[in-house]
């Protein structure tokens, strides 16, 4: 098996391009997705027979959710590539995926605080669930200031990826938490193994979301991505046409 | 449909629309900082051009 595929995807000027062609693609396909799941989680999907319409926030705070660990195992692997590979590029991925990563995570305690209210009437409860998606908030918060505390780029890469990777460890635990101890939050109903228990005429906004969550991603990790490897890249040849 | 039933969200509009007003405040950022981002990178980019084309003539 050859690797020149692979060198050549991990090669700055190759990436800034193709990330500069993909990301229109994504944007458009996610602002269209979260359009439609939208209306559909708004207007169409029937109201839940215990929390009317209430559960209706469950299409911004699981997606939300889901993009908090989904990001943090990127940047997790992003950093681990980097760290055994010594690719910049991949350091690069990683430090691009942690700002948007924590504003998901925010994004997803701020709407279960405002879900929480009038379903388990508190806006907040130190159970294992909140608690281990506050932890994941703070390593997000944790690597921004771990990478900001250094001069030198390759020491931020160094130390910032065993952080990310030190704290994945986190992932499963927010996921299996409800599981592994009694929670005011509910067990999984769409993440698990056979049936999901939800009714398909509200799962299917839900998917749609993800979908426009996923690309909006995309099309983030893209635009800051093109950003960090300028920032690192001091080969005048291709910048001269890039910038 | 009823416009004044639809806001009212069946008693959950003071939950339901802070939520999604929220989450559009926080897609509206990561829109604008990730943009933010890569144009400053790309000043900055061709500023250091600039000084590399000055020092060489």
């Amino acid at each position: 098996m050859t690797w020149t595929w692979f060198h050549k995807l991990a090669s700055p000027p190759h990436a800034y391009r193709i990330l500069g062609r993909l990301a229109p693609w994504f944007g458009w396909t996610a602002l269209a997705l979260i359009l439609v799941a939208t209306w559909w989680g708004l207007v169409k999907a029937p109201a839940d027979y215990q929390q009317g319409d209430g559960f209706r926030i469950l299409y911004v705070h699981a997606p939300s959710a889901w993009m908090s660990m989904f990001t943090y195992v990127v940047m997790a692997i992003a950093a681990g590539v980097g760290l055994i590979w010594r690719i910049k590029l991949a350091h690069g991925a990683a430090a691009a995926c942690a700002p948007i990563g924590a504003s998901f995570t925010f994004l997803a305690l701020a709407t279960g605080s405002i879900w929480g209210k009038p379903m388990w009437g508190t806006w907040w409860v130190w159970d294992a669930r909140l608690t281990s998606e506050l932890l994941l908030l703070f390593l997000y918060l944790g690597y921004m200031a771990l990478r900001a505390s250094f001069d030198d780029p390759q020491r931020a890469d160094r130390a910032s990826a065993v952080l990310a990777l030190v704290g994945v460890i986190n992932v499963p635990i927010i996921h299996y938490s409800v599981k592994w101890w009694t929670t005011l939050h509910q067990p999984a109903s769409v993440t698990k193994l056979g049936r999901p228990s939800i009714e398909l005429a509200m799962l299917i906004p839900l998917f749609i979301m993800i979908a426009g969550f996923q690309l909006y991603f995309g099309w983030a990790v893209s635009r800051r991505l093109r950003g960090e490897i300028l920032r690192r890249e001091r080969n005048a040849a291709w910048l001269r046409e890039a910038a | 449909m009823d416009l004044q039933h639809f806001l009212a969200m069946g008693g959950y509009a003071k939950f339901v629309w802070p939520a999604y007003g929220l989450t559009a405040a926080v897609l509206l950022w990561n829109w604008w900082a990730a943009r933010r981002t890569e144009s400053e990178a790309q000043v900055a980019a061709r500023r250091r051009l600039e000084l590399a084309q000055e020092s060489r003539s």
